[in-house]
Parts: structure tokens; C-alpha cells; sequence
């Protein structure tokens, strides 16, 4: 296929052929697993909402102080990393590999960042609060496994990013990736960051501790 | 990359401006869904109210972040209608099962 064949084919909208979409061939691979990623998690929130309603025995353990404060300042950085994030991908389409190398990195600092904080929860529920995936000192037991599974899935997509992001920032430094391998992490990136904005309300608006 | 991927590859579009303004308007939607938290509302008014701004808030991250908007309609029709479609089957086995277990506990 020569290159008129291809700008013929992505004129118009149902024109078909071998590139439908007009997109790359790891843009179309990185919007086929967050599709299946999507399922995973939604399983997951699913799973967790049928036993949350389910129980009448709910506990609703988050304080304003720390649960609710940390958790409304990690979903505020995992935002601002997706704007750093954007950012990246924009400088590196426009040629700016510098610009987009330092988003990039600024990117990776707000996942650690969120790791850091959401670890120093879990630390705080497991040895001060007494939570087990097994059990809890207030109610359900379902609670701690629901709790650390679906939170444990979602900091371990932010901590395969923050590695991914390092691997492209070098690689996209180098020269060795181009524009197309940026906006196809940043895809991932974003995408954790959506997912968290289904956990935040779910996981924690609305197991606010009662006053 | 080859000659074929460069020449799909389509320059973002955007600006800093207008991707600022969605950061500021996901972070004040955030700020919304906190404070809706300590307000004394019925479980289910609140869930309804959660999950819309969490889903007007998926909408602009999938908009405006990963460019879907600006994307070709045949790419949104193929990943939206059908998680959507999915979600809807799970759910509507999901929520008289789970209200009926909780019916079913003895009081």
C-alpha cells in the first residue's frame, strides 16, 4: 500500500480498509487492553459494591483525618499528573523532547508521590486500625479484602506506570522512541487515573465515618 | 516507524490552555464529591450524585486526556457502546441480587 492509498483510506468516516480508525497499530493495542483493563476493574468495583450492599453489617471506618484528607490529595495528584502528563504528550508531538522528558518525569514523581501516600494508608489501617484482609475490629470481614484488593490492583497499575514512564522518558530522550510511544503511555496513565475516580467515591466517599 | 504509521499519526490537538481548564474543572468536581460526602443525604441520592460526577469526570478525561474527542467517531463507537453495553448486563443482574440479600438478613 503506498502512502495516497492510506490518506484515501482515512478521509472518510466508514471508508474501512485496513485502518479504520486512522490510528497507529500500538495506539489501536493500548485502547484494546484498557478495554479489557476496564472489565478487570470493573469486576472488581462491581464485586465490591454487591457485598457492600449486601451486608448490613458495613463498617464505615474513614475519618476526615487521615483517610479522607490523604485520599482527596491523592486523587488531586494523580490529576495533576494526568496534566502533566497531557502536557508531556503534547511537547513531544510538536518535537520538544526536552519539554516533554521533564513532564514526563514530573509525571512519574506524582505516581510515586500517590504510592508513598496510599502505602503510608495501608500502614496506618493494618497496624493501628488492626484491618486483615481477613478481618476487622468493626464489622464485615469482607471489608479488608474488598478494600486492599481493589486499592492493591490499582497502586500496582500506578507502580508498572511510574516504570513504564521511566522506560519511555529514557527511550523518547534517546531518540530511540518517537511521539507515538509517548501518547500511547500517556493512554495508560490517564486511564489510572480514571479508574481511581471510581475507587475514591466508592471505596471511600461513601464509607465516611459517621459523626 | 514506518511510512504507513506516520502517516496516520495525527498531531495532538489542544492546547495548554483548554487542557488546564479541564484539570481545574476535574479538580473542583473532586473538591464537589468530598464535600457531598459530610452532607447528610440518603445513601442513595449520594451514590447518584458521586457516580454522575464520576462519570462527567471520565467523560472529560476521556475527551480532553486521551484525545478521544478528537479521535476518529468509528474508534469511540467501538470502545464506548460496548463497555457501556457490558457494564449495563452486570449491573442489572447486580443490584435486586444484592438488595435482595440484604432483605433476606434476619433482623
Amino acid at each position: 500500500m503506498n502512502h495516497t492509498e492510506t490518506e484515501t483510506m482515512g478521509s472518510a468516516a466508514w471508508a474501512g480498509g485496513q485502518s479504520p480508525f486512522a490510528i497507529n497499530k500500538k495506539k489501536m493495542g493500548m485502547w484494546l487492553f484498557l478495554i479489557s483493563d476496564t472489565v478487570t476493574f470493573s469486576c472488581l468495583l462491581i464485586g465490591y459494591s454487591y457485598v457492600r450492599i449486601a451486608s448490613p453489617d458495613w463498617p464505615r471506618p474513614f475519618e476526615f483525618y487521615p483517610a479522607i484528607v490523604k485520599a482527596t490529595l491523592m486523587t488531586a495528584i494523580l490529576l495533576t499528573s494526568s496534566l502533566t502528563m497531557v502536557l508531556g504528550v503534547h511537547a513531544a508531538h510538536k518535537g520538544e523532547r526536552g519539554r516533554a522528558v521533564k513532564y514526563i518525569l514530573l509525571t512519574m514523581l506524582g505516581g510515586v508521590l500517590f504510592d508513598v501516600i496510599h502505602i503510608s494508608e495501608w500502614i496506618n489501617l493494618i497496624v493501628h486500625e488492626h484491618v486483615t484482609p481477613f478481618q476487622n475490629p468493626w464489622g464485615s470481614p469482607l471489608l479488608g479484602g474488598s478494600f486492599f484488593g481493589l486499592t492493591g490492583l490499582h497502586m500496582l497499575h500506578v507502580t508498572i506506570g511510574v516504570f513504564y514512564l521511566g522506560a519511555i522518558a529514557w527511550g523518547f530522550g534517546t531518540k530511540r522512541f518517537a511521539a507515538e510511544d509517548v501518547e500511547v503511555s500517556g493512554l495508560y496513565w490517564h486511564f489510572v487515573d480514571l479508574v481511581w475516580m471510581f475507587i475514591f467515591p466508592l471505596v471511600y466517599l461513601i464509607n465516611v465515618a459517621p459523626k | 516507524m514506518s511510512a504507513k504509521d506516520e502517516a496516520l499519526e495525527q498531531h495532538v490537538p489542544g492546547t495548554t490552555k483548554l487542557f488546564v481548564w479541564v484539570w481545574v474543572a476535574l479538580l473542583i468536581m473532586t473538591g464537589i464529591e468530598t464535600f457531598l460526602a459530610y452532607e447528610n443525604l440518603a445513601l442513595l441520592l449520594m451514590l447518584t450524585l458521586l457516580m454522575g460526577l464520576s462519570v462527567i469526570k471520565t467523560g472529560f478525561i476521556l475527551s480532553y486526556f486521551m484525545h478521544l474527542r478528537f479521535e476518529r467517531m468509528g474508534l469511540f463507537l467501538m470502545i464506548v457502546p460496548a463497555v457501556v453495553f457490558i457494564l449495563c448486563m452486570i449491573l442489572i443482574f447486580l443490584y435486586p441480587d444484592s438488595i435482595r440479600l440484604l432483605h433476606m438478613q434476619p433482623h
